[in-house]
């Protein structure tokens, strides 16, 4: 808004934007170009328009995908904004122990995908795996191979265990940002601990809190290693996510078309559900401080 | 509504205090009048938040008692202690109404619903803040909020004491005459003791009975404004008080005789014989610039090194007998050519190892 | 020289700076002085080369710089917190400016200790940011400002952040460090009182656009306009909307005066500075009027009384201690020689200096 106007700016932009366009446009139109495309294989190729499209619309498969895709998210973002936000609420604000506390916090999130995709593997299986082992000994018949509850359940613990902590320091860092000034006219005027939290601390947080949705929303609506690795989908379709339906119906099957209408769906699904929670953010936090207000 | 008293207050942030400079209260007793309006002025550093901040209960002191009517609060919380408090940024909150903001202390305190919108109602009417009741309070201007602030603790009628921090730090100069003749007139209206922490020798002294100086921790003088004015206990208190401060200059007494560099004065009061650091205090508005023929013999050659006009006085800044003097003249006021000052004799302070001494006259 | 023509800034739909024109010489020290909002900072990001005008042109020494970048022109600014590297010591804050434009060694270390010397921080040199007193900290960002050997210098509010006491101090030593150095000083400040401290020109702003501008107690003893008058007015201005008529000047019940010879029937504003209403009569103070006691404020050196008049609220500014209680009615003189006269549309049609001219 108030940035100095410079036109060699754009000669900074101009590698990242070959660089993009070279790594995402192109297979993007790659994609498009098989999408409306039928092909009987030898690279033979017939013009099918609009065709893939309405069969993946129509296909229960999509649907029940799709269907997964949004009970997991749902299920995510109200475990993980819930207790981020409560366990950034017991975060010491000072002392030594906060270095401590945030490097703890920290940890999860420097583990690859495919990594903790298989520490939890190994972990719950009843053979070898400490989780597994304990689950039968303790009489609980738990089975994630088999069991449809148990596998998304094992899925959901992974997913909660790796990104919690995101919204955790994200919320963390929008509470030391609240001046203490604030905690100490709310002591005095009598508010509970609960009326601080609703009235001081969650509008404060609100911007930072609105990010670690959005974010947490892209992230686990294109899950894929997490039940790749741990049952590849099963059991049955139980886990098959859209990205791994995609993945299968692309290379497993090799069906093209389909797979590339697929992914054009898949991708406008994510743009449209960000650009809704984008505008509720932009909506929600719209009291913005005026620019010229140096300080408040 | 309280009277405080503070019994032997010292603090220290050091849990293990060593020595006396890890103190950044010293010792401090004092006796505050209920429904009085006292002023803790003093430099960045001096202790006056600290010691704001012990009165209220957010801080637990390290030794001493605070008592509110002969009551031990010491170990209390800012609740029980039934204060108010107003911070330096306007603290509001930001999701509720101006009224749903004046009445968030109420409700906190399960007060009856009818008895909350009357109160609220009055308070809007106090505040001048009627129409904007049922605005979002995040949308208003810097002393909207301060009000609002303030408001929260006016509508618990029963508050022992409403404590200021610096109020008025992010009040544009004409809001601040304003909201502070606002706080005057509710003051003379509600009739609560108010303690106000500030750094501003103005704001002190226009909003308090009292003004309590306060210098590393000690408090220096607790006095009326005239008091501070006329006699200032310390040299420091001298200098912080008035702009520019009390002209202080090194001379010699002798009973009522003073002299300065090479002048010869007479007092209008004796003094006893003084030990160490002898000083005077001439307040700038106690100097008068005139010709040498209108000073007559009390009069001193002034080296006026520069005047300025700040419009309502003007300001004239130089030597008397190689010390520093300021002057504050009427703006109508013509300097001479050849400029002579002279110290009213009435108005001298006498300072040694610089605390006052009392003359007999 | 820098000169602005008719420089505006719109931010979407505000105008934050409304056809701006003014020209400041080498040397000078150039006040802006406005409430908060009044346009001040976006005048000053303007003029460092931080935003772009929307239009007009901004010109030092007849060359345009609009568009140039800011680390091309040699601009100093200072703002209202202190803004100091915190890792680096006194010594390295205020030499950092000329490590970057590779001063040698010798004359950096000479600039260094001369600067620190005239803000008084030669004990400090030592110690980092966090050691320091607020004081310290801006005197240190001064500092660096000054030896920048800037030719603009822009100090954005630089003393509100800091003790009353040091405020007076540095207003008084500010003007006297930066007038040697030859630049363009630009100043901002919220407070009458503070321009007529640092002298020099000021410029009045009001909503984006700048009122008058001249020097500074030209300004405050002849504002061009009602605008102007009561942002350079602290206490605040007193005044009364008042109808002139053959009787004289008609204020609700009350008369403000005889006829003012040379100016038409019509209604005008009168405005009339606290400290020329006085409590008691004599020869100058003859215009009687009543009012009703709001407050007082004492002072110990002066009383402030502030009253309700028919229509309006004003303050009274009186030399010595002077006890009235909230609800009294109390006579008031005005000096008439000493109105402010305003038409109708705010402009300045009489003046207490023109009268006393006249007299």
């Amino acid at each position: 808004m108030n940035k100095p106007f410079n036109n060699k700016a754009w000669f900074f932009v101009l590698p990242v934007f070959l660089l993009v366009a070279i790594s995402a446009i192109i297979p993007l139109m790659t994609v498009v170009n098989y999408s409306v495309q039928d092909t009987f294989g030898n690279n033979v190729f017939y013009w099918a328009g609009t065709e893939w499209f309405k069969e993946v619309l129509h296909s229960s498969r999509f649907h029940d995908a799709l269907g997964r895709n949004l009970l997991f998210s749902a299920i995510i973002l109200a475990i993980e904004i819930p207790l981020g936000i409560a366990i950034a609420l017991t975060l010491p604000k000072k002392g030594i122990w906060v270095p401590v506390c945030l490097i703890l916090m920290a940890l999860p999130l420097l583990i690859p995908w495919n990594v903790v995709g298989t520490i939890w593997q190994v972990f719950g299986r009843a053979d070898i795996g400490l989780l597994g082992y304990t689950m039968l000994k303790l009489g609980v018949d738990y089975n994630y191979a088999t069991k449809v509850f148990d596998a998304w359940a094992t899925i959901i613990v992974m997913d909660v265990w790796h990104w919690t902590s995101l919204v955790v320091l994200l919320c963390y860092s929008g509470l030391v940002s609240i001046p203490e000034a604030y905690y100490q006219a709310a002591r005095i005027d009598g508010a509970s601990k609960w009326k601080v939290f609703k009235y001081i601390q969650l509008p404060k947080i609100k911007r930072v809190l609105l990010i670690a949705v959005l974010l947490r929303f892209m992230d686990s609506f294109m899950i894929y290693t997490e039940p790749f690795v741990l049952t590849g989908g099963g059991p049955g379709n139980s886990t098959t996510f859209l990205s791994i339906d995609l993945v299968k119906t692309a290379i497993g099957q090799f069906d093209l078309g389909p797979a590339a209408a697929m992914s054009i769906i898949y991708f406008l699904i994510v743009l449209l559900l960000s650009w809704v929670f984008y505008t509720v953010m932009e909506n929600y936090g719209a009291e913005k401080p005026d620019s010229r207000v140096e300080q408040d | 509504m309280a009277q405080i008293t503070l019994d032997n207050i010292a603090h220290s942030f050091d849990p293990y205090p060593t020595s006396e400079a890890d103190y950044a209260l010293k010792s401090i007793d004092c006796q505050w009048e209920d429904g009085g309006a006292y002023a803790l002025l003093g430099p960045s550093g001096c202790g006056k938040t600290t010691l704001l901040n012990i009165i209220s209960g957010l801080l637990t002191p390290s030794n001493g008692h605070v008592l509110y009517n002969n009551k031990d609060m010491t170990l209390l919380t800012p609740e029980q202690r039934n204060i108010a408090q107003v911070f330096q940024f306007p603290v509001i909150y930001d999701t509720m109404t101006v009224a749903e903001n004046l009445a968030f202390p109420l409700v906190n305190r399960g007060i009856e619903r009818s008895e909350i919108h009357n109160r609220v109602t009055d308070m809007l009417q106090t505040l001048e803040l009627a129409d904007k009741a049922d605005r979002k309070a995040q949308g208003l201007s810097a002393d909207e909020k301060q009000k609002i602030s303030l408001g929260r603790g006016l509508v618990r009628y029963d508050v022992n004491a409403i404590l200021f921090d610096e109020p008025l730090t992010v009040i544009d100069p004409h809001m601040k005459w304003q909201l502070r003749t606002k706080l005057k007139s509710l003051h003379e209206q509600f009739e609560h003791t108010m303690i106000y922490v500030t750094h501003d020798q103005t704001e002190a002294l226009t909003f308090a009975d009292k003004v309590v100086v306060m210098l590393k921790g000690n408090v220096l003088q607790i006095g009326t404004p005239e008091e501070l004015f006329d006699n200032p206990a310390h040299t420091f208190v001298g200098y912080f008080i008035g702009s520019p401060g009390m002209n202080i200059l090194p001379a010699k007494i002798s009973g009522k005789s003073l002299k300065l560099g090479s002048v010869d004065m007479q007092l209008n009061k004796g003094y006893a014989e003084l030990t160490g650091k002898t000083e005077i205090g001439i307040r700038p508005e106690f100097v008068t610039v005139t010709s040498a023929s209108e000073a007559g013999s009390t009069g001193m050659k002034f080296d006026i090194e520069s005047i300025e006009d700040v419009g309502r006085q003007k300001i004239v800044r130089g030597k008397v007998e190689g010390e520093i003097v300021n002057a504050l003249i009427d703006e109508d006021s013509e300097i001479p050519s050849e400029p002579y000052a002279v110290f009213n004799a009435d108005r001298i302070c006498v300072y040694q190892d610089s605390f006052l001494v009392n003359g007999e006259s | 020289m820098l000169e602005l023509a008719g420089v505006t800034k719109q931010v979407g739909a505000e105008l934050h700076i409304n056809d701006v024109s003014l020209k400041m010489e080498r040397g000078s020290l150039n006040i802006l002085l406005g409430s908060t909002l009044s346009g001040k900072t976006s005048l000053m990001r303007l003029v460092a080369g931080l935003d772009r005008p929307t239009s007009g042109n901004i010109l030092i020494d007849g060359k345009s710089v609009v568009g140039v970048q800011v680390r091309r022109r040699n601009v100093a600014m200072v703002y209202q917190q202190f803004i100091n590297y915190p890792g680096f010591t006194v010594y390295e804050n205020i030499a950092s400016p000329m490590r970057l434009a590779g001063v040698d060694e010798k004359t950096l270390d000479k600039r260094v200790r001369e600067a620190a010397e005239l803000l008084k921080l030669t004990d400090y040199l030592d110690r980092t940011p966090l050691y320091l007193s607020g004081g310290q900290q801006q005197r240190t960002a001064i500092a660096r400002a000054l030896v920048k050997e800037a030719e603009l210098v822009l100090l954005d509010e630089p003393l509100a952040n800091l003790d009353y006491k040091l405020r007076e101090e540095l207003r008084v030593e500010l003007p006297r460090i930066f007038s040697e150095t030859g630049a363009i000083l630009v100043y901002a400040t919220t407070e009458p009182y503070e321009a007529l401290m640092l002298g020099g020109h000021t410029a009045t702003l009001f909503e984006g656009q700048v009122t008058q501008f001249g020097r500074t107690i030209d300004v405050y003893k002849q504002p061009a306009d009602l605008t102007t008058a009561k942002i350079f007015s602290d206490p605040p201005l007193n005044i009364a909307k008042v109808d002139k008529t053959e009787a004289g000047l008609i204020y609700g019940t009350q008369k403000l005066g005889e006829a003012m010879q040379g100016l038409p029937n019509d209604s005008y504003t009168v405005a009339i500075r606290p400290h020329h209403v006085s409590l008691s009569r004599n020869d100058r103070y003859s215009v009687r009027t009543i009012a009703t006691v709001v407050s007082s404020e004492i002072s110990g050196s002066e009383t402030f009384i502030h009253v309700e008049t028919e229509q309006d609220r004003w303050v009274l500014l009186t030399h010595g201690v002077h006890r009235v209680t909230t609800g009294d009615v109390i006579e008031m003189f005005l000096d008439p020689s000493r109105y402010y006269v305003f038409n109708s549309t705010g402009a300045l049609v009489r003046s207490p200096v023109q009268i006393s001219e006249t007299a």
